[in-house]
């Protein structure tokens, strides 16, 4: 069994969560040439190794983050709210709308 | 008429035979080594990644139809230790995709003669498939695949629970359940394998060839030059050899037959792929007698179930939802497991599991492989086979030694080639290769 830590509920069991898979950012679908926006759909890393991966606490408080995970080692660290911010901080600190 | 493996033809394979087995029976001679430890060259004509089912057919068919026998199969465990001994062994060809129809299909052809090609049993059980539906949309689902098979001329048709219970009589047909069986694909061709014999036989009749199987040798870098990455790597490149656990060979031509793993040796050569790797967990129960006649696959309850000759219950299930690299149990599949193959044949309360297991399953978006060359010239993938790699073993075998000897990407897997991505032309076949939807 694997504890995922979410930022805000603390340690859950994975399979309470919704895995999202390997994060990457979007390219501008306005500027992106077809193949860039393909690979963007399609195409991804999975190393063995160090990865940095999309999870939502579906089944607790909704907050979508994402935490870096060793896929060879099962590891874990730096859970991260949206915006990058560092897990344990409010996700509402006046700074956004 | 009978013919003879062109194996024994070449005269480097001892002939299993009944008379063979007597003879040796009453005598101190021994069986040869199925397979030689070769020399470790530092050259080769082509380099075969992974020695599971597909890089050795693709080694076999390489030396037998296409007379190349100056090739390596590098395993970093020991062959079949992949997903060639992990599998549920499970054969069919009733896909969804006219595509998809004609690869399986050719593929249960070769499984059909494979015994007498290798000489070796086997143990092909032709038993009959059936795929459950348990709603009104996975009974239409069944009805278009029946018809998408029939036009391609494979034997497969919808029939009703009374038809059901007729054909596996332990399975539970009535309407008191959560899921009522509604209907099922039956597949009268499909059928189970054993797997590790298909290895085997494949090793031994590429190592009769002349093709050096070596076995705990890693690829630790795929070597190029004149790519625009890093080290000649990337688009535009030509691969040039492997770097190995145990030295360095030159190749001019690279075959990634690698499952679990495909990601990582195609980075290598700087070639980013389609795919996540995923673990699929599978489960078997203690011997009992043969109660179970047929191959049973339910996608709404995630599970297909199978009887050895042994006599034990082999369990498969969907791909786990996390991308990982561990082949770690976990008891949420366990409890899944359990409710749900009760839920289909509540007569087996009292049995008991003997072992789970994991293997990894590269996932492609579109749940169809990724065959044939690369941007990386000379560096060719058969690889992304998710959870259906192993009944499509020998085709794959047959129709990548054509690509690489040919130069040239045959008609049967043209639809499968990594550049289908860029032109979104997509082989969707998930509504027929997997349980998990």
């Amino acid at each position: 069994m694997l504890l995922v830590p979410c930022p805000v509920c603390g340690p859950k069991n994975a399979a309470e969560l919704t895995y999202r898979g390997e994060t990457h950012s979007r390219p501008d679908p306005n500027q992106a040439t077809p193949e860039e926006w393909r690979s963007y759909l399609y195409l991804r890393d999975n190393p063995a190794g160090w990865l940095r991966e999309g999870w939502f606490c579906s089944s607790g408080c909704r907050t979508f983050f994402t935490l870096e995970r060793n896929t060879t080692t099962g590891e874990l660290r730096e859970p991260l709210l949206p915006g990058n911010k560092v897990a344990g901080r409010p996700i509402s600190d006046g700074t956004e709308p | 008429m009978r013919q003879t493996s062109p194996v024994i033809k070449q005269r480097r394979a001892a002939k299993y035979s009944l008379g063979g087995l007597i003879r040796r029976g009453f005598s101190k001679e021994s069986w040869p080594r199925v397979w030689r430890e070769p020399e470790f060259g530092s050259h080769y004509d082509v380099v075969i990644i992974g020695g599971g089912v597909h890089g050795l057919a693709t080694a076999y068919y390489l030396a037998a139809n296409h007379g190349i026998t100056n090739v390596a199969v590098l395993e970093k465990g020991y062959l079949g230790s992949g997903g060639s001994g992990r599998n549920t062994a499970i054969v069919r060809s009733n896909y969804l995709t006219p595509e998809g129809v004609a690869f399986y299909d050719r593929s249960l052809t070769l499984y059909n003669s494979m015994a007498r090609d290798l000489n070796l049993n086997v143990m092909f059980s032709e038993r009959g498939h059936l795929t459950l539906a348990h709603t009104d949309s996975a009974l239409r689902t069944m009805h278009w695949r029946a018809e998408v098979n029939k036009l391609q001329g494979i034997n497969s048709s919808v029939i009703d629970p009374a038809e059901v219970k007729r054909l596996t009589p332990s399975l539970d047909v009535s309407e008191n359940v959560r899921y009522p069986i509604l209907g099922a694909l039956y597949h009268p061709p499909g059928g189970t394998i054993r797997h590790d014999a298909v290895v085997w036989g494949y090793a031994r009749a590429a190592d009769a060839y002349g093709v050096d199987l070596h076995q705990k040798t890693e690829v630790l870098d795929v070597l190029c030059t004149g790519g625009d990455g890093p080290e000649g790597k990337g688009p535009g490149g030509r691969v040039v050899g492997v770097r190995t656990s145990r030295g360095d060979i030159s190749a001019p031509l690279v075959v990634n037959c690698t499952a679990g793993w495909a990601s990582t040796i195609a980075s290598m050569a700087g070639v980013r792929l389609p795919i996540t790797t995923h673990p699929l967990q599978a489960a078997v129960t203690e011997p009992v007698k043969v109660f179970l006649p047929t191959v049973v696959v339910s996608g709404s309850l995630h599970v297909y179930v199978s009887q050895t000759d042994r006599g034990e219950l082999v369990f498969g299930a969907s791909v786990d939802p996390m991308a990982t690299y561990q082949m770690g149990g976990t008891l949420e599949f366990t409890e899944e497991l359990a409710s749900h193959v009760l839920e289909l044949m509540p007569g087996i309360g009292r049995m008991r599991l003997l072992r789970q297991w994991a293997g990894l399953c590269d996932m492609t978006p579109d749940y169809s492989p990724v065959m044939g060359p690369t941007p990386v010239e000379g560096f060719h993938v058969d690889v992304g086979w998710g959870t259906y790699g192993f009944k499509a073993g020998p085709v794959s075998g047959e129709q990548m030694a054509a690509c690489v000897a040919n130069g040239r990407v045959p008609e049967l897997i043209a639809p499968f080639g990594l550049e289908r991505f860029s032109r979104g032309d997509l082989v969707g076949e998930k509504g027929a290769a997997a349980v998990g939807h």
